[in-house]
């Protein structure tokens, strides 16, 4: 009833190549956006935005970085920190050398640094496939570490391969406060979402979907196997490289390479099998079941165990709890928290009747 | 040249102890097709049960069974609480719920025994013993022959033996061994109590050397180019690859360490291992894959 299609016919072709072809979906973004834009700085406090809203937005950033990888182009990817490191170091270094360039430029061009390392590590899965390309993604995170750590070029000679944010000058406006930050992540957000949805729409995302199901036949039909691969590691890195920046610039302010180790990748790809493979809906809800999740259970166990739970093992029962969401939702619902949402759509759309 | 050999042995000899590691992972990939991450966790778990009885007061013999038996028991539950759930998944699929596993594993083990670093003793000296000219570590030497005995144990269950037959129709053909009566997923069972066992000795060896400790599960990210470069499904070729990773691993540590400033152990055996990809796209004696479309 209130997902109805019905009546609701493109008459152009322009129209039917539209990102959101139903009125609804449409509306409920437009509110989003609008929701992000107004009301929630309005409602939020500091806590909130730097905690929660920040880390929520990059890391859902991330997750579509690997998402078109790995959900999309079926390419195994144990390497997302990497990239990200990647990113943040060239976007720091980029600041720091090029004096006067603008704060979002060094950014574009710290991911673009990402995707040309991408590509890079991309090369061998022209040659091997599978389980055994997890070498290269996972060669390119210990390398990357290892860069960053012993060369302190990197770090302008800093101790340890600190760094920090520079001033969050965006055309004369100061964003350092943490609203100010969360509408900067926003900003830069927004459109990589968008555009990335174009991507998936396009003959690129057909051909990459075309590979993860089988590159053998995607082959047979023509498509240029190695190329779409190449393009969704360097578009992906792209993505992970501005989503590193971020986390660098707006969420932490400070960062340094171990920031940036094999458990941030794994956080990333829980953030895609949790949320959904294959999806972009699926990795905001993923990135928000972890920012939450961690919350949710400190919280809980000071209400609840604070008095026979000894501290350090708090960290040991998030593991437990996450290492079983993990596997309960690939037994239940491999197709993530996406596929909730789905699910929910099928039934408004029937509601009130039942089908 | 003296000091050339005593390096390369060095390193064959460590390159062994990751060949222990990467034993139980094909043993597993091969009878289920599972890509096995807990693997590293499963050692973690294996040595912390087996120090924690150790330093409670039990007998060595019997922590030793007490802890082979958790380890089946382990098994069991995986294959009755995770892996029946997800036959005819995808592998990448059953990866990540190896992933979940592994984080699970490493949590309960500590959740159970705590966190602290246990020493672990077990009666041979760390001497080098010196052989005609060459030093030796005679830790490295002991533990080589363990992983000779170990395979030499496995070849025997292999070969010998009806469970190794059914192990090995199960690796050939799933659904032919189902057909002609070979129970499935009691194979699985058994298969992962035996990487269990695996796990339990290179626990064991790596727990003497390094104290366990969560840092045990992370020789997974070790044993992953050696089982890289021999091939997932031979057990075999994880032998020659923990050779060839130890070797060149202690080589390039001597010899190209010291101009770029050390630190290299980390990367250099996945770079290796993504060279002799590039030449054998499944590793020295994995199965070629041959797609139909």
């Amino acid at each position: 009833m209130f997902y109805l299609e019905s009546g609701q016919f493109s008459t152009a072709y322009r129209q039917d190549r539209r990102l959101f072809r139903l009125r609804q979906e449409r509306l409920a973004l437009w509110l989003t956006v609008l929701a992000a834009y107004t009301v929630v700085p309005w409602l939020g406090n500091d806590y909130w935005f730097s905690a929660i809203l920040i880390p929520f937005l990059v890391l859902s950033l991330a997750g579509l970085g690997l998402n078109l990888l790995t959900g999309y182009a079926g390419q195994l990817s144990l390497g997302s920190a990497a990239f990200m490191a990647v990113g943040a170091f060239a976007t720091y270094n980029l600041l720091l050398r090029l004096p006067g360039l603008p704060l979002l430029a060094g950014i574009g061009l710290g991911g673009l640094v990402a995707a040309a390392v991408g590509v890079l590590v991309g090369l061998p899965s022209g040659r091997i496939k599978g389980f055994y390309l997890l070498v290269s993604t996972l060669a390119a995170q210990f390398f990357v570490q290892w860069v960053l750590t012993k060369f302190s070029w990197f770090s302008n000679d800093s101790a340890s391969g600190v760094i920090t944010a520079p001033p969050l000058l965006l055309a004369g406006q100061d964003f350092s406060s943490p609203l100010g930050r969360y509408l900067l992540t926003l900003s830069v957000v927004l459109p990589l979402v968008l555009l990335a949805r174009n991507l998936l729409h396009s003959e690129l995302g057909r051909y990459w979907m075309a590979v993860r199901d089988m590159d053998t036949a995607a082959a047979v039909i023509g498509i240029p196997v190695f190329k779409a691969k190449l393009l969704a590691f360097a578009i992906s890195s792209f993505i992970l490289g501005v989503a590193g920046a971020l986390w660098a610039f707006t969420y932490l302010g400070t960062v340094e390479p171990h920031g940036f180790d094999l458990n941030r990748s794994f956080q990333v790809l829980f953030i895609i099998i949790i949320g959904g493979m294959g999806s972009i809906l699926g990795n905001f809800l993923g990135a928000a079941f972890i920012v939450l999740l961690p919350v949710a259970l400190s919280v809980l166990s000071g209400v609840y165990f604070a008095d026979w739970l000894p501290s350090g093992q708090l960290e040991n029962l998030q593991k437990i709890i996450f290492g079983a969401l993990i596997i309960v939702f690939l037994i239940k619902e491999p197709d993530g928290l996406a596929r909730l949402w789905q699910q929910a759509r099928a039934r408004l759309r029937v509601w009130p009747l039942r089908y | 040249m003296s000091f050339l050999i005593e390096v390369l042995l060095g390193g064959l000899l460590a390159g062994v102890m990751y060949s222990l590691v990467a034993i139980g992972f094909v043993l597993i990939y091969k009878a289920s097709g599972v890509f096995n991450f807990a693997q590293g966790s499963m050692v973690l778990f294996a040595a912390l049960t087996f120090v924690s009885l150790l330093e409670r007061g039990v007998p060595f013999a019997l922590a030793l069974a007490i802890t082979l038996l958790a380890m089946l028991v382990l098994a069991l539950l995986i294959e009755r609480l995770v892996l029946q759930h997800l036959v005819n998944r995808p592998p990448i699929t059953l990866f990540m719920a190896t992933l979940g596993l592994s984080y699970i594993i490493e949590g309960g083990a500590q959740v159970l025994w705590g966190s602290q670093v246990h020493g672990l003793e077990l009666g041979i000296d760390d001497v080098p013993l010196e052989v005609g000219p060459l030093l030796l570590s005679q830790f490295d030497l002991f533990a080589a022959a363990t992983a000779g005995v170990l395979v030499a144990l496995l070849s025997l269950l292999f070969s010998r033996t009806r469970i190794g037959l059914s192990l090995r129709a199960v690796a050939d053909d799933p659904l032919a061994a189902l057909a002609v009566g070979v129970r499935l997923r009691r194979m699985w069972a058994i298969v992962w109590a035996v990487a269990g066992f695996v796990g339990l000795v290179a626990g064991l060896l790596w727990g003497a050397r390094l104290g366990v400790q969560f840092s045990l599960s992370l020789i997974v990210l070790k044993a992953l180019p050696v089982l890289i470069i021999g091939g997932f499904t031979s057990i075999g070729g994880a032998i020659v690859g923990g050779l060839l990773i130890g070797a060149s691993e202690k080589l390039a540590e001597v010899y190209i360490g010291p101009l770029v400033g050390g630190g290299i152990e980390n990367w250099f055996p996945y770079v290796l291992a993504l060279g002799f990809l590039l030449v054998r796209p499944a590793g020295l004696f994995g199965e070629r894959a041959i797609e139909r479309v």
